[in-house]
């Protein structure tokens, strides 16, 4: 079931003048910006298929920076984020892309400042829901619209028991899990949506664990 | 889940002996934990949004291109001008349908109902009906749930995205949404709600997405004109106990077959239809001139 709930078909309350190509792509930005967890220097925008050829005409950059700089689907900053980016001194670059890829609402985001860099690829799959497919190259998929905790990790027995090990202490349900890996015993990732709410204290707990190398986690 | 399909959404009705609204309550409830009052108190807040949208379209707006806007306006004084052919109920709902698309088209605040592009439909004939059957607040919320119901099937069985499947799945589904609403609201059984929506989509199988310049107006805020009045008849339809040959689980998979079929040119990429005639390709010249 992509859609969960009935607000995902009356709703979300937004600035026009499309669902998928304004709201969904504002939605993308913004869980590209918490992944990051600040507001980046410099953004490389790539957009595929309808995105691509139809953005200027739907807002879907300013849709997209708007979600950078936080902004929800129905903020009226929307219209003027390109200027607000600049503003805030994030530099923000488009692409347009010819590859045709799986869905027709595809975007690549790149974040960069001097502490790091971020790769997300979400698609927009209609009437403002999401779907996070790619973080650094794992494919994963990520709705942005519950609470997860995404755990980068050495490709090791005993990893994954151990974080939810964490989890079951602390009285937290598993709604979504899934690994994956780019080659056997190198890096991994864990992507697992929750249903309630993540204290800091956890992922203090979860980033002490051997083998763990990162964790990132995303407020609903 | 409660229901995966209209079949199921119907008999759960029936054996429970409730409205649709309550099996789309109850569903929300189980799947997001939150309270009754939490899930009415956020229908509201979206049907606010509504209200407020379609009055703002009502006093004219004009979209940031000049393509839209103004058209709400037109429509009600010629109704109030008593010359109206096609009664006044349906050409209120039309017209509200046009104020809520053209609020949207100048990036206003709307609430997407499955989508923006099809926001006009369920919103417009709710408050068209509102005038005749005079519901109560919380039957105006239970409007939305019925349409958030269908809308729920279509949108994971086949689609609600025109860039997937074409404008059957936004406006179509929209206004098979708010026909069962309709009937539901005017006290129709949950089997006369699922021959509306099913008879509103069977007539706009086939809709392309192929919007000028790529933009959400045209053809896209006429097309919720017609979604309403669509909607409107289908339910006034069903209501008189006409029945669908083709149930409505199966007319949702046509759908869906159909939108897989389309050409891509033909799926909100501005490449084919609308957008690929001649005018339509002089006034994306124009807009985009303009902007640069």
């Amino acid at each position: 079931m992509k859609y969960r709930s009935a607000f995902d078909i009356i709703g979300p309350v937004m600035i026009g003048p499309s669902s998928s190509h304004t709201a969904g792509a504002a939605r993308i930005g913004r869980v590209a910006r918490t992944l990051f967890n600040r507001l980046p220097k410099k953004a490389v925008i790539s957009l595929y298929g309808s995105f691509a050829k139809t953005y200027k005409g739907h807002g879907t950059d300013v849709a997209i920076v708007g979600g950078l700089l936080d902004f929800d689907t129905f903020d009226e900053r929307i219209p003027t984020s390109l200027q607000l980016a600049e503003e805030a001194g994030m530099e923000v670059v488009f692409q347009v892309e010819d590859t045709v890829t799986e869905h027709p609402n595809t975007v690549r985001i790149n974040l960069y400042d001097n502490q790091g860099d971020l790769e997300v690829v979400g698609i927009s799959i209609g009437g403002g829901t999401i779907e996070i497919t790619e973080l650094n190259s794992f494919e994963l998929k990520l709705s942005g619209e519950h609470p997860a905790i995404l755990v980068v990790h050495n490709d090791q027995f005993g990893v994954i028991s151990a974080v939810t090990q964490i989890l079951a202490n602390h009285e937290i349900n598993i709604g979504h899990m899934e690994v994956s890996r780019k080659e056997k015993g190198k890096m991994a990732l864990m992507v697992i949506e929750v249903d309630q709410k993540i204290d800091q204290e956890i992922m203090t707990e979860i980033e002490k664990l051997p083998n763990v190398t990162q964790t990132i986690r995303m407020v609903d | 889940m409660l229901f995966r399909n209209v079949a199921e959404l119907v008999e759960l009705a029936e054996s429970k002996q409730v409205k649709i609204a309550e099996i789309m309550i109850q569903q929300e409830i189980e799947v997001t934990g939150l309270s009754r009052e939490e899930i009415i108190a956020k229908m509201d807040r979206n049907l606010t949004v509504m209200e407020q949208a379609v009055e703002r379209g009502l006093n004219g707006v004009t979209s940031v291109s000049g393509l839209t806007g103004g058209d709400a306006v037109l429509l009600q004084k010629y109704i109030q001008s008593g010359k109206a052919l096609s009664g006044n109920i349906l050409l209120d709902a039309v017209s509200k349908a046009v104020a809520t698309n053209e609020v949207n088209a100048a990036m206003g605040t709307i609430c997407a109902t499955p989508t923006a592009g099809s926001a006009g439909v369920v919103p417009g004939t709710l408050f068209a009906v509102k005038e005749v059957l005079n519901p109560t607040r919380m039957e105006m919320i239970e409007f939305l749930f019925t349409s958030a119901a269908f809308g729920f099937v279509v949108a994971n069985n086949a689609s609600i995205s025109g860039a997937a499947g074409g404008c059957q799945a936004e406006v179509g589904s929209a206004s098979g949404m708010a026909a069962a609403s309709i009937v539901e609201l005017a006290g129709g059984t949950p089997r006369q709600a699922a021959e509306a929506m099913a008879i509103t989509l069977k007539n706009m199988l086939g809709l392309v997405c192929d919007p000028v310049a790529g933009l959400v107006e045209v053809p896209c805020v006429k097309r919720n004109a017609m979604g309403a009045s669509n909607a409107m008849t289908a339910a006034d339809m069903a209501l008189a106990g006409i029945t669908s040959r083709i149930p409505c689980d199966e007319v949702i998979h046509a759908m869906f077959l159909i939108g897989q079929s389309m050409p891509s040119a033909l799926r909100e990429t501005a490449e084919g239809g609308l957008a690929a005639t001649p005018t339509g390709r002089r006034l994306e010249a124009e807009i985009f001139e303009k902007k640069n």
